[in-house]
């Protein structure tokens, strides 16, 4: 019996077209547009200004507290402006733009393919060498990763865990790094496990990935302290929160840090990133993504540089009519993947150190149902991960009663969209709870 | 320009929707409509259209002129409430009988609460109530079913030359359940009563007791349930813990004396417990939504039905016993969910 996480869930159609198509290398971008803002904290301070020549891998900016990661430059060249330009959303961050001459790397960067087996970095040089490469967490939430491997003052990890569910539909990023790159993220793994003071290292793999979990299986067999955990196929298995329930069977508490648990919880593209950092000495620079859509010829993977504009990935793998615009036959592209990404509704806006993918949708795919009445059929209960009531939390959200929703639990949400996508009367459930959650926020911080 | 659409997440949707839900639900009772058209023939067909045409009518009507709103009947409700309350009513019902049930079911019941989702009380269920209250007479004449199972009758499958034909002499009898409580009230004992009047499960479960259309065959709601189960429309917490009560309620009555009180077995399969327990307990709108409520809401209607059946003035009361409990939901989803995890205390 595999495992997997005990409350709630839902099984939407996998569609990992892409999963067979091996890691292509993007062509070096003319210009890249770098964001400060790449990590979940304080945003990079740049430390090169207009007219600087930079070399790959060379650092340009500087992390802005502990809660921060650095940024290094993805292309050689010079820098053409330090300002804020328009993000995927449209939002304007602050950048540093660079314009491609060559390809010139650091010469400290090892650039061949030979896989460098031996760890003789010691813990708290990995530590320094994570915090330095501007490592942050790749599964979507890009937190710093060194800020993970800390532990909070009384509290000892016990467990690592890689996250290889990848339980989003289409992307199959995570896939094929484990498929072609398995060595490497289990080398990063078992730095980073001895960072945390050698606990237990496990690998948790959904089983629509045979291949990736018996590579593993057989890789791990030389290592006594890692376990390759096949898990169901279920979404949000990949949930930080699910992850840890699937995999332990331990919840982590309302209000809680998943170490509370005893468990660190890091992507397998992150240790594929720590292992590049830590062997090669590669800061996180590059990293994979998939291009897909239920069109047969628009399924790619691709290792790309940070501050590529999306628009040239979708030019690269064909979505884009002969005016250079998004072709008519999509409707919608989303950062990430179908049930968590965002609408990208700026194509020029960079792709970041986190970015996992982009799904095009027909507008026939994604168009959303004229929602109906509520017909109490509590199938938002049932599918939702973290035990909430979707029903009453977005009446309580269309009233304003924020009291109410704070009793309710609704800090609890993860915003993993089971609800909506289960909602037969097609509610808008997620949008008003997300909107009340942003609202109350707000609210919190001016008190 | 490029063409964007924005939406926020989730980009993908299950595509379940209410119609396919009510279209699961419908296909879920056909066994059980089939059966009593196979076992009375026309006049089963007649209650059938009567109240299904009725009630979409109903419902239509009062969207269109009086709410002056687009129809709502394209979500196919209403026909599921016609083929419930018509399952609810005796074969011989007069169809302007039939017609009141619609209009007390739709426009009483439902849309006068908002309509599909708003309404506090089974719709099928207030109907029925409504017309037992009022045409006590018509909704208790059970014409003896004509059940090709039953041994003598093996060699005239007549179902579907219908009551006009074959059930014209039939006498009307009396439910399991009436024929029990009357002679139970008279003094006398299960045991004279069952070799009188042969209970037979086996009829039971194929469809030969007398009772309203839907009552007949146990055979029948078991495929409509394992249907819905396998559609994943309800879960079975509802009619199991329903099922359970009764059968815990009855068994220790009839283990403390038997010759008053009928067995388990009986009164599950008697009456309208089943079709209730699995049909009308189960609806989405009028039944609690977390787990422990539905248990509550399940013990509730079982034990209000024994109660009823036992101690009470009608032979049957699952009707009364769901309606009951409808009116508890509100109070029932108030109830809240164990959390995902407590936080810990700090400190």
């Amino acid at each position: 019996m595999s495992k997997t996480f005990s409350i709630g869930g839902i099984h939407p159609k996998d569609s990992k077209f892409s999963k067979d198509k091996p890691i292509e290398e993007f062509p070096v971008p003319k210009r890249v547009v770098i964001s400060m803002n790449q990590h979940l904290g304080m945003p990079a301070v740049p430390v090169v200004k207009k007219g600087d020549t930079v070399k790959v891998g060379q650092l340009i900016a500087e992390p802005a507290g502990f809660v921060s990661a650095p940024v290094h430059a993805s292309v050689s060249g010079t820098v053409a402006d330090v300002a804020p330009y328009p993000d995927f959303l449209g939002k304007k961050v602050l950048s540093v733009v660079i314009d491609t001459a060559g390809d010139e790397w650091l010469e400290t960067i090892d650039r061949t393919h030979e896989i460098k087996h031996e760890i003789t970095a010691t813990p708290q040089e990995i530590f320094k060498i994570i915090s330095d490469s501007g490592i942050v967490g790749l599964g979507g939430a890009a937190f710093p990763t060194h800020v993970k491997l800390t532990p909070l003052e009384g509290m000892k990890a016990e467990y690592l865990i890689l996250n290889g569910a990848e339980c989003e539909p289409y992307l199959t990023s995570d896939y094929r790094l484990m498929t072609e790159h398995a060595q490497e993220i289990l080398i990063g793994g078992e730095m980073m496990r001895r960072v945390l003071g050698d606990v237990a290292g496990i690998i948790g793999i959904e089983e629509n990935k045979p291949k990736a979990i018996e590579i593993m299986k057989k890789l791990t067999s030389n290592y006594l302290q890692w376990e390759v955990v096949p898990l169901k196929k279920r979404y949000p298995q990949g949930g930080e929160k699910q992850l840890i329930d699937a995999v332990l069977g331990r919840k982590v508490p309302s209000f809680s840090l998943p170490i509370s648990t005893g468990a660190v919880v890091q992507n397998v593209g992150t240790a594929y990133a720590v292992y590049e950092a830590v062997q090669k000495r590669k800061p996180l620079i590059t990293n994979v993504l998939t291009i897909s859509s239920s069109d047969p010829s628009i399924q790619k993977n691709y290792r790309f540089r940070v501050g590529t504009p999306i628009r040239e990935f979708l030019s690269a793998a064909g979505a884009m009519d002969k005016e250079g615009n998004l072709s008519r036959a999509f409707a919608k592209v989303v950062n990430g993947g179908p049930m968590m990404g965002k609408p990208v509704s700026n194509l020029d806006g960079p792709v970041m150190k986190s970015t996992s993918g982009f799904v095009l949708f027909t507008s026939k795919e994604t168009k959303r149902q004229e929602p109906g009445e509520c017909i109490r059929c509590s199938k938002c209960f049932q599918a939702c991960p973290m035990r909430l009531q979707p029903y009453l939390l977005y009446q309580l959200a269309l009233a304003g009663r924020t009291e109410e929703l704070d009793e309710n639990r609704v800090f609890d949400c993860i915003e993993c969209g089971c609800c909506l996508y289960s909602c037969p009367a097609h509610i808008p459930l997620l949008d008003q709870i997300r909107l009340a959650k942003n609202v109350s926020l707000k609210n919190k911080r001016k008190k | 320009m490029d063409k964007l659409l924005i939406s926020p997440a989730p980009h993908l949707h299950s595509k379940d929707s209410t119609r396919r839900i009510m279209r699961d639900v419908i296909i879920a009772l056909m066994p059980s409509v089939l059966v009593s058209v196979y076992f009375a023939g026309l006049s089963a067909l007649l209650v059938l259209v009567v109240s299904v045409a009725g009630c979409v009518l109903t419902e239509h009507l009062i969207v269109r002129y009086l709410m002056k709103k687009k129809t709502t009947v394209s979500d196919l409700s209403a026909i599921v409430t016609g083929l419930l309350l018509a399952l609810n009513l005796p074969v011989s019902s007069p169809w302007w009988m039939v017609l009141i049930g619609c209009v007390v079911a739709i426009g009483i019941a439902k849309m006068t609460f908002g309509g599909l989702g708003h309404n506090l009380f089974n719709p099928a269920l207030v109907a029925r109530v409504f017309l037992l209250i009022s045409f006590p007479v018509q909704m208790t004449n059970w014409t003896i079913s004509n059940s090709i199972f039953r041994p003598d009758r093996w060699e005239l499958p007549k179902g579907l030359l219908g009551a006009q034909g074959q059930l014209m002499d039939a006498s009307s009898g009396a439910t399991p359940l009436g024929i029990i409580k009357e002679g139970l009230a008279n003094g006398m004992t299960m045991e004279t009563l069952s070799q009188q009047h042969d209970f037979s499960y086996w009829h039971m479960l194929f469809g030969h007791i007398d009772g309203s259309m839907g009552e007949a065959s146990v055979l029948a709601i078991l495929a409509g349930l394992l249907y819905l189960l396998f559609r994943k429309v309800i879960r079975p917490v509802i009619p199991l813990s329903i099922v359970i009560t009764v059968a815990l309620f009855s068994g220790i009555l009839w283990m403390v004396d038997p010759s008053q009180y009928a067995d388990p077995l009986f009164h599950l399969l008697t009456g309208g417990l089943l079709l209730g327990a699995v049909f009308m307990a189960t609806d989405y709108t009028t039944s609690p939504m977390s787990p422990l409520g539905m248990i509550i809401f399940g013990i509730g209607i079982g034990l209000v039905t024994m109660v009823i059946r036992v101690w009470g003035a009608y032979p049957e009361g699952v009707s009364f016993a769901i309606l009951f409990m409808n009116a508890l939901v509100p109070l029932l989803n108030k109830i809240k969910p164990f959390p995902y995890q407590k936080e810990v205390s700090r400190g």
